[in-house]
């Protein structure tokens, strides 16, 4: 019995098709990223299971880092910059720091606060690139006696007065617990009884009673 | 294709007897475009961190609220979490007893089931009070805090240590305290 012949067959596979899928997903990858912006104050954030989103407009950060230095920045866009820049001239006016235009204005551009208001013409003359945690004092809230930090917080509810504010505290891991509560007392003097916690997302544990919860469809009442 | 006709020479045309150029394949091996290509993927996803910051929402209570306005809670229901230095944790239920029979030592791991006895025990009277002392960390806090929404704590309250309980806390931490 003769067996029909099997045509050989080529090897090659027409790479084309693949090569434009994985061009396609590369293209893609590189588009949707954003790089994470550089940070002047580096923070080790704790974790949570708390899933929402950081608002990335109409928001105050407040950064402690594992120094116990507060550092204080708003967020980048126009309109942001307009409310720093009327925190800044509230400020220098109730406080007789004698800011000038100009240093409010280079002020306004650097990223972060970071020095007790009778250091803030020696910040405005800093460059940006000058401007880190390891520089800067941080602004005075280690003690309950000076705690410079009610005054922005203040100078910020102004700003934002009739407007959304969302105050957001950024806090390392081993920051201490005082510098923390002295925060907190300045948000209270200010009757902002609202803020939110930057934290890392982390997975509920399997059996709780939110991953429960979250299992079975209902909203996490957080 | 593309490439031109740079033989040069005496400007006449090919003879007969000059051979035709073969014709190239206008195909190209992509495989190690490919190769790359999914190099780069494999970069690129490695590299991104997917972890998204994400905010803890915290409500503060008004200091100004007269003390005949604010809420009592039932002893019964109440739970109170000391925080120390190095990730300790204490907690009592209750009113602490004069004889510190109640206060006891815990970590973060075995709070959880703490928690959660007494949220069934207590059931809608469960009031979980937290007091971090000087010592303990922002992170402390937060994992604390972590802790009353995996247990879904709908009450709970952060309270200034008192001095008594600040005293007893360093005291089992070890400290040296008058």
């Amino acid at each position: 019995m003769s067996r029909p012949k099997i045509a050989r067959k080529s090897t090659i596979v027409d790479m084309t098709a693949m090569c434009d899928v994985a061009f396609l997903i590369l293209s893609f990858f590189i588009l949707t990223t954003k790089p994470k912006p550089s940070e002047a104050v580096p923070i080790q954030t704790p974790k949570s299971v708390a899933n929402k989103t950081v608002p990335d407009k109409n928001a105050i950060m407040i950064s402690l880092n594992n120094e116990g230095h507060v550092y204080l920045s708003v967020s980048d866009n126009a309109t942001d910059r307009d409310k720093k820049k009327s925190m800044l001239e509230d400020i220098n006016q109730r406080n007789n720091l004698g800011l000038t235009a100009d240093e409010i204005a280079s002020l306004v551009k650097q990223p972060f606060i970071g020095t007790p208001l009778a250091q803030l013409k020696q910040q405005a003359h800093l460059q940006i690139a000058q401007i880190s945690s390891k520089n800067l004092p941080g602004i005075p809230a280690q003690d309950t006696t000076n705690n410079q930090m009610i005054e922005w917080i203040r100078a910020a509810a102004a700003a934002y007065a009739g407007d959304h504010l969302d105050l957001i505290l950024k806090g390392d891991n081993v920051a201490k617990y005082p510098v923390f509560k002295n925060i907190l007392t300045a948000f209270k003097k200010n009757e902002q009884f609202k803020f939110q916690m930057v934290t890392n997302q982390a997975n509920v544990p399997q059996g709780t009673e939110l991953y429960k919860q979250n299992v079975s469809g209902k909203a996490a009442a957080l | 294709m593309a490439e031109m006709d740079t033989s040069g020479g005496g400007g006449h045309k090919k003879g007969p007897g000059v051979k035709k150029a073969k014709k190239l394949s206008t195909r190209v091996d992509l495989t190690p475009m490919v190769d790359l290509g999914f190099l780069l993927i494999t970069f690129f996803v490695f590299t991104t961190t997917i972890s998204q910051p994400t905010a803890m929402h915290l409500g503060l209570p008004d200091d100004k609220v007269k003390p005949e306005d604010q809420n009592k809670i039932k002893q019964s229901g109440a739970l109170t979490i000391l925080l120390g230095k190095d990730n300790n944790v204490f907690y009592y239920e209750g009113e602490l007893a004069p004889d510190l029979s109640n206060f006891k030592a815990s970590n973060f791991k075995d709070i959880r089931d703490e928690i959660i006895r007494k949220k069934q025990q207590a059931d809608t009277n469960l009031v979980v009070v937290i007091k971090p002392n000087d010592e303990s960390t922002y992170k402390n806090f937060i994992d604390i805090l972590d802790e009353m929404s995996i247990n879904v704590v709908k009450r709970y309250a952060v309270v200034d240590i008192s001095d008594v309980e600040d005293k007893l806390v360093r005291k089992t931490e070890g400290e040296p305290v008058e």
